[in-house]
Parts: structure tokens; C-alpha cells; sequence
């Protein structure tokens, strides 16, 4: 098939095979990865911008990786260093941006719908990097891709997200992406944590973890925040872990081949143990890996259908 | 000053219960028999509906402070342009209209510069912050006739019933935004399905229900009249039904924009989409729809809420909330409720005069020989497509840009003066 879109928003916007396009373009970059000289040629030429004007370390440094082994010029901002603090609004930052004949923008923001906001205003690309509890499609295409790799499929798989579904980007884009791919989805944590209105989608909702994870292929963890505890979303970590979290004896309940995963960073003894963490079930380092090689695809893409 | 004569227009009058075809005269400014009048001036309205101007219970004026937006001159002729003839200014400016200076500069203002009726209201609390109570004595020997602290809303229940209880010994309708903030949680769109899927923080319906319960339970009490503004939410309706059937002082408003949108328009992040009320849920609009039709709400009132384009042009969670209804009012109502076989046009009429006229307690709004020449005249069959460029706002922020609708208003007068004529 033929890529069409000069930006990557949500995985919703998404048709499975422009999903499994991805996936696959992404394998080729994998193995670029693995070669002894790990860059190729395909953005020299081109400039990307990475905007983050909510902090990143992980996504940023990855994004920044990829781009690097693209051969592409980089500038990275940051919200402490733009001019969003003096006073400047978003879309003037970004066409201030533009103006310096930017090819791609790469973006994280805490509000959902900033990119789509500033991509209808601009000719350039734009990727999302993370807006706010919306979307991260990277990510999300990363623990795809990962799933896929390990499973050899994602139709059919059961699937279960377990955590802070209502404040997570990761969770949506997972949900959508894995619908669109035909997997079954299930959402489980404390009603505070997980709302009820994703059973209209066709997602799963629970708030028992054994329930949730006794006959899923993927548990994928999300990370909670201790911010949400000072907000009253749940009494304390200790009893989130108590009852949401994974540890040796939850895994006895679950598949034999399950897959554990986590989108980082772990808080470990919360959402999981060290042992589990660091056991034969876990690809969560393997997600980083694969994250580099999802990024270089979705950059290529893109950067493709960007008009000059 | 001038005489004229409005013949044969389809005159439907609430409040003295007319509809008929028939001729209407007025002489200096008041209604008068046209067989009394000495050489007036003949205006033929066959084919148009003529009745009482309308009342708008809630716009925002902008001015003083945000004259970037909306001005007196630019929001009262978007109202005249509108076929309203009266409008309730809300207090929230900047500073903010809660003493009896601020109610004077608003009346000077308006006088020379406004076509229509302003109608000042004051603040309940000082500078509307829901702590102390404004000198509501002096805020009515200036000449308001309402109290709100509209945009928010007083969350001390003791300080709401001292303040309505003064309002009463003031004979000054309350006019509440009825929100409860820690439920509200800081949210930027209704709480839902929508909100789910977009990830953004969500406003509880809950928010709105509660303090209308809270308000329902004062009016009873104190026995004094509590209006609910911007009714969004299925059972706040229900509530004041509820409380009306047993008599209870409340009423309520609907919008145009939570009668004809629901929250799945925010799927784009349009700020136009984002108001307070939010946006709610295709049941919730349904319900307030339903609320009109059996006569739980009694008014249509925009929520006029004008914002710059700059303002507007910005990621949703920062966006200011609010749109801007005076000259989409009356079609985009129309279209929904007549048009979609809910309402009468003289029901819809209703809502627009004697309605709003009773919760402000207007004696007599009507056509009466000897009352104020306040008339609309409307053009219920005229087809048209919404255009925010011919607008006589200030602002652009609606999101009926596009919007194919039906009726018109086609000439406005303001105490036997005309303000707007289209034919």
C-alpha cells in the first residue's frame, strides 16, 4: 500500500492495514538497528523538530534516536526554553516553527487535541508524542508491534490493561489500535480509575484483576501516579498494589505464556514486583527496543507525504 | 416622533393569548389604535408574524473590560439584528457590575450608545466571588432587575440563602448558574462517553443537578423566586418539574446550543464546542427539548458569550468557554423545535417574550393599546445559511457557521423606533 498522511494523530484515525503497514515498515528499520552501522539516509536532508512543551525523558530520547539513525537534522524545544511562557500562543509557536522551512514536528502537549489543533494549521508533518489523557500513538504501536512479534498475531488475542485507564493515553491508544486489529480488550483497576464508558466501544470493563488477566494473552500495566492518590482516586499505593498489582503469586492464576508488559517507567512493588519485572514473562525492555524501530517507520512515513 | 402602522401581519401575542392576522399601530413609542393614528407610516407585513419583542435573560456585554470582544454599540445591535428588543446584561465585566456606579455606567452607556433595552443585572456577591453579599439595596435604587453571579456560582449554602432572602425584601429575581464546583472538578467538557474517548476531563452532570436541588430547596423554603440558567442536564429537568408541579418558586432556561448540539461535536477539538454548561449528552438535549415542549423551562436565552478569534484559537483545555447567540437565536430554536414538530411557533413565541417577561415580572408584556412599542416581527418561511461574516457581533465564535436553518427576524422595534429592518 501507498502512506497517505502527512501526520500521525490517533490510532483511531487509523485503518488496520494502514496500522499493519506500520508494523511492517517498522520491522525493516528493526533490523537497521542491528546492524553495525545503525543509520540510513532515508530523512538526510530533512528537519524535525521535537516540540515537548509538556517533560519527557524516555519518548523524547527515543524519538530523538530515531531521527538521528534517519540522518534527519534536529532541533529539540522545550517549553521552559520557548516562547509558550512568554506569552506567545501555541499555533504562533508553530508557525514561527514552520516558517523555518520544518519538515516534521514532533510533539507532546497536555492538552488532548493540541496536535490535531496545530496539524489543521499547518503544511508540514506532525506526530504526536502524547497529548494529554487522548492519545500516544507510538506508543501504543510499539506494544502492537511487540504483541505481534511475540504472538505472531493480534486478532484473536485477549488483551487486558490494568491500571489508570481514565488519565492514560496509553490505554486509549491501545484500545483503538488493538480493536481496529480485532483483539479483545479488557480494562481493569478501581471504578475510580476505570471508566464504565468504554463498554460502549466494545472494551471490556472490570475491577477485579484476577477476573480481568485469568485468560489474557497480553497484560499490559500502566503506571500510577502518586498524584492521583493526593486527588482521592485510591487510598495509597500500598493498597493499589495489594489488590491491582502483579506478583508472583497473581501470575499463577494467569496463562503460562503471558505476556507482561509496561510502558515504563515501573514503579516496581507497585504496579508489579522486581521478580515480575525482571522475569521470563516480561518484554518490557524489549518495548524499548521496539520503540526505536516504530518511530523510524512512523517518521519515514510521514516525512513521505509532507508537501514542500 | 413617527407613527406607523404594521398591517396585516399574523400577530401572535402570549401574553393576551392573540393569534390572528391583523394590524397593529403605534404612536410615540406606544401601541395605539391604528384608527387613532393621523398620518402614519404603512408597513405591509403579509406573510409575517409580528409579536411582543423578545427578551434575551442572558448575554454578555463585555463591556467594560474585554470591548476587544463585544461592545454595548456591537452586542445591542447583533441583539436588534436578532429581533430582540430587551437584553439582560450579565454582571460579570471587568470591574465587575456588583455596585450601584457599575449599574450607573452600564444605564449611561447604554442610553447612547445601545438600540435596544438593557437590562442591568447585579451581582449577588462582590465581584461575583461567592464570599460576601453586594449592596443588593443599592444595585435595585440603580435600577436592576435581576441578581446572578453568573459564570460561577455561590458554593456556601448559608451565604445562597441570606442572599436570597435579601433578594426578596428587594423583590429581585435570582438568576443562578447552578454549579458545584468540586464536581465540576476543573473539567472542559461534559462527563461521558465523549470525554472518555478524547481524554478530557469531564464536567458531572451531577455538578449542575446538585445545586439546582440545593436552589429548589431554598426557593421553597424562603418562598422566593430562584431561576435556573442554561438548564443542560436530563434530571436537572426532571428536578424542576418536580418542584414546579408542588408549586415551588423555580424556573429554568434552555439554550439554542444545548437544544440543537451535543457533546460528540467536541470530536474535533473546535473551541466553538466549548461552553459552560458543556455540551451534553444526546439524552440530556432531549430532555431539555422535552423540558420546553411541556412548559418545565419557560425562557430561551442565549448565554451571548463573546470571545476574539485570538482568544479562541487555542488547544481546547485553554480555550475560554462560551459562543456567541443573538443573531442565531430565533432561527436555530426554529429549526429545532418547529421545524422538528416539538413546538408551535406561538409556543416558541412564548419563550422568547412572555416567558422570559414573567421570570423578570414584567407586568403586562404584551400589545396591549398604551404598552410600549417593543415588536419583533420575524419571517417564519425564509430560508437561510448561517454566516458569521454578516454577523453585527463583535465576536465570530459560534458553531452554527455553515448551519442551514429556517425563519428570520425582519424588523425590530424598540419603543416605536426601528432598530433593524431587512425588507
Amino acid at each position: 500500500m501507498q502512506w497517505t498522511k502527512k501526520d500521525l494523530l490517533c490510532l483511531y484515525d487509523l485503518s488496520a492495514e494502514e496500522i499493519e503497514f506500520i508494523l511492517d515498515t517498522a520491522a525493516e528499520f528493526k533490523k537497521v538497528s542491528e546492524r553495525r552501522v545503525k543509520k540510513v539516509p532515508a530523512l538526510r536532508g530533512k528537519t524535525v523538530v521535537n516540540l515537548f512543551v509538556e517533560p519527557s525523558t524516555r519518548t523524547r530520547v527515543s524519538f530523538e534516536l530515531a531521527e538521528q539513525r534517519l540522518s534527519a537534522d534536529i532541533v529539540n524545544m522545550q517549553a521552559q526554553s520557548s516562547s509558550l511562557l512568554k506569552g506567545e500562543t501555541l499555533l504562533d509557536t508553530v508557525r514561527n516553527i514552520e516558517a523555518l522551512q520544518v519538515d516534521l514536528v514532533v510533539m507532546r502537549h497536555s492538552a488532548p487535541g493540541a496536535q490535531a489543533f496545530i496539524a489543521r494549521n499547518l503544511k508540514c508533518g506532525v506526530v504526536n508524542a502524547g497529548d494529554g489523557a487522548h492519545s500516544h500513538p507510538t506508543q501504543a504501536l510499539l506494544d502492537i508491534f511487540t504483541v505481534r512479534e511475540k504472538k505472531g498475531r493480534i486478532a484473536g488475542l485477549k488483551v487486558a490493561i490494568i491500571g489508570d485507564i481514565l488519565h492514560s493515553r496509553v490505554a486509549r491508544s491501545n484500545i483503538w489500535g488493538l480493536l481496529k486489529l480485532g483483539a479483545q480488550v479488557t480494562v481493569a483497576g478501581p471504578a475510580t480509575l476505570v471508566p464504565r464508558e468504554f463498554e460502549e466501544i466494545g472494551v471490556r470493563v472490570c475491577h477485579n484483576l484476577r477476573e480481568a488477566v485469568a485468560d489474557a494473552d497480553v497484560v499490559n500495566l500502566l503506571r500510577i501516579q502518586h498524584e492521583r492518590q493526593t486527588a482521592g482516586f485510591f487510598p495509597s499505593t500500598g493498597e493499589y498494589a495489594r489488590f491491582f498489582g502483579i506478583n508472583d503469586e497473581t501470575l499463577k492464576y494467569m496463562k503460562p505464556d503471558v505476556l507482561i508488559m509496561h510502558p515504563g517507567p515501573i514503579n516496581r512493588g507497585v504496579e508489579l514486583t522486581g521478580d515480575v519485572a525482571d522475569g521470563e514473562h516480561s518484554v518490557i525492555l524489549e518495548q524499548v527496543t521496539n520503540g526505536l524501530a516504530i518511530r523510524m517507520a512512523v517518521l519515514y512515513l510521514v516525512a513521505g507525504c509532507v508537501k514542500k | 416622533m413617527s407613527e406607523y402602522i404594521l398591517k396585516n401581519a399574523r400577530v401572535i401575542d402570549p401574553g393576551r393569548n392573540v393569534d390572528s392576522i391583523g394590524d397593529i399601530g403605534v404612536r410615540d413609542g406606544v401601541i395605539e389604535a391604528p384608527e387613532k393614528l393621523h398620518s402614519p407610516e404603512v408597513i405591509d407585513l403579509s406573510g409575517k408574524v409580528l409579536s411582543p419583542g423578545f427578551i434575551d435573560l442572558h448575554v454578555h456585554l463585555r463591556q467594560p473590560g474585554n470591548t476587544q470582544a463585544e461592545t454595548i454599540a456591537t452586542g445591542t445591535a447583533a441583539a436588534a439584528a436578532g429581533g430582540f428588543t430587551s437584553i439582560v446584561a450579565m454582571p460579570n465585566t471587568t470591574p465587575a457590575a456588583d455596585n450601584a456606579g457599575a449599574i450607573e455606567f452600564l444605564r449611561q452607556n447604554a442610553a447612547a450608545q445601545g438600540v435596544v433595552h438593557v437590562l442591568p443585572c447585579g451581582n449577588m456577591t462582590k465581584e461575583g466571588k461567592g464570599q460576601e453579599m453586594s449592596g443588593i439595596g443599592s444595585l435595585k435604587s440603580a435600577g436592576v432587575v435581576a441578581l446572578s453571579d453568573d459564570g460561577r456560582c455561590i458554593q456556601d449554602h448559608a451565604l445562597m440563602r441570606h442572599v436570597v432572602e435579601y433578594a426578596k425584601s428587594f423583590e429581585l429575581p435570582i438568576l443562578d448558574h447552578c454549579e458545584d464546583n468540586q464536581l465540576a472538578a476543573g473539567g472542559v467538557m461534559h462527563e461521558g462517553k465523549w470525554s472518555v474517548l478524547l481524554g478530557m476531563r469531564g464536567i458531572s452532570g451531577a455538578s449542575e443537578e446538585l445545586m439546582i436541588a440545593r436552589n429548589i430547596i431554598l426557593a421553597r423554603q424562603i418562598d422566593w423566586q430562584i431561576h435556573m440558567q442554561h438548564v443542560s442536564v436530563r434530571e436537572s429537568v426532571k428536578l424542576l418539574r418536580a418542584a414546579r408541579a408542588e408549586g415551588i418558586r423555580v424556573t429554568g432556561e434552555a439554550t439554542p446550543h444545548h437544544i440543537a448540539l451535543t457533546d460528540e461535536c467536541i470530536k474535533r477539538y473546535d473551541t466553538n464546542y466549548k461552553m459552560n454548561p458543556p455540551l451534553r449528552s444526546e439524552s440530556d438535549r432531549q430532555a431539555v427539548i422535552e423540558g420546553l415542549a411541556d412548559g418545565t423551562l419557560t425562557a430561551i436565552a442565549t448565554d451571548h458569550a463573546p470571545h476574539t478569534r485570538t482568544a479562541k484559537e487555542v488547544e481546547f483545555d485553554s480555550a475560554p468557554c462560551g459562543i456567541i447567540g443573538l443573531e442565531t437565536a430565533l432561527p436555530v430554536s426554529y429549526t429545532i423545535l418547529v421545524k422538528g414538530g416539538v413546538l408551535t411557533l406561538p409556543q416558541l413565541i412564548r419563550l422568547f417574550t412572555a416567558g422570559p417577561a414573567e421570570i423578570l415580572r414584567f407586568k403586562n408584556y404584551d400589545l396591549a393599546v398604551g404598552s410600549v412599542a417593543d415588536i419583533t416581527v420575524i419571517d417564519p418561511e425564509a430560508c437561510w445559511t448561517v454566516d458569521k461574516n454578516t454577523f453585527r457581533s463583535k465576536s465570530r465564535n459560534t458553531p452554527f457557521h455553515g448551519m442551514s436553518v429556517q425563519c428570520r427576524p425582519v424588523l425590530t422595534m424598540v419603543a416605536g423606533k426601528i432598530v433593524h429592518r431587512e425588507f
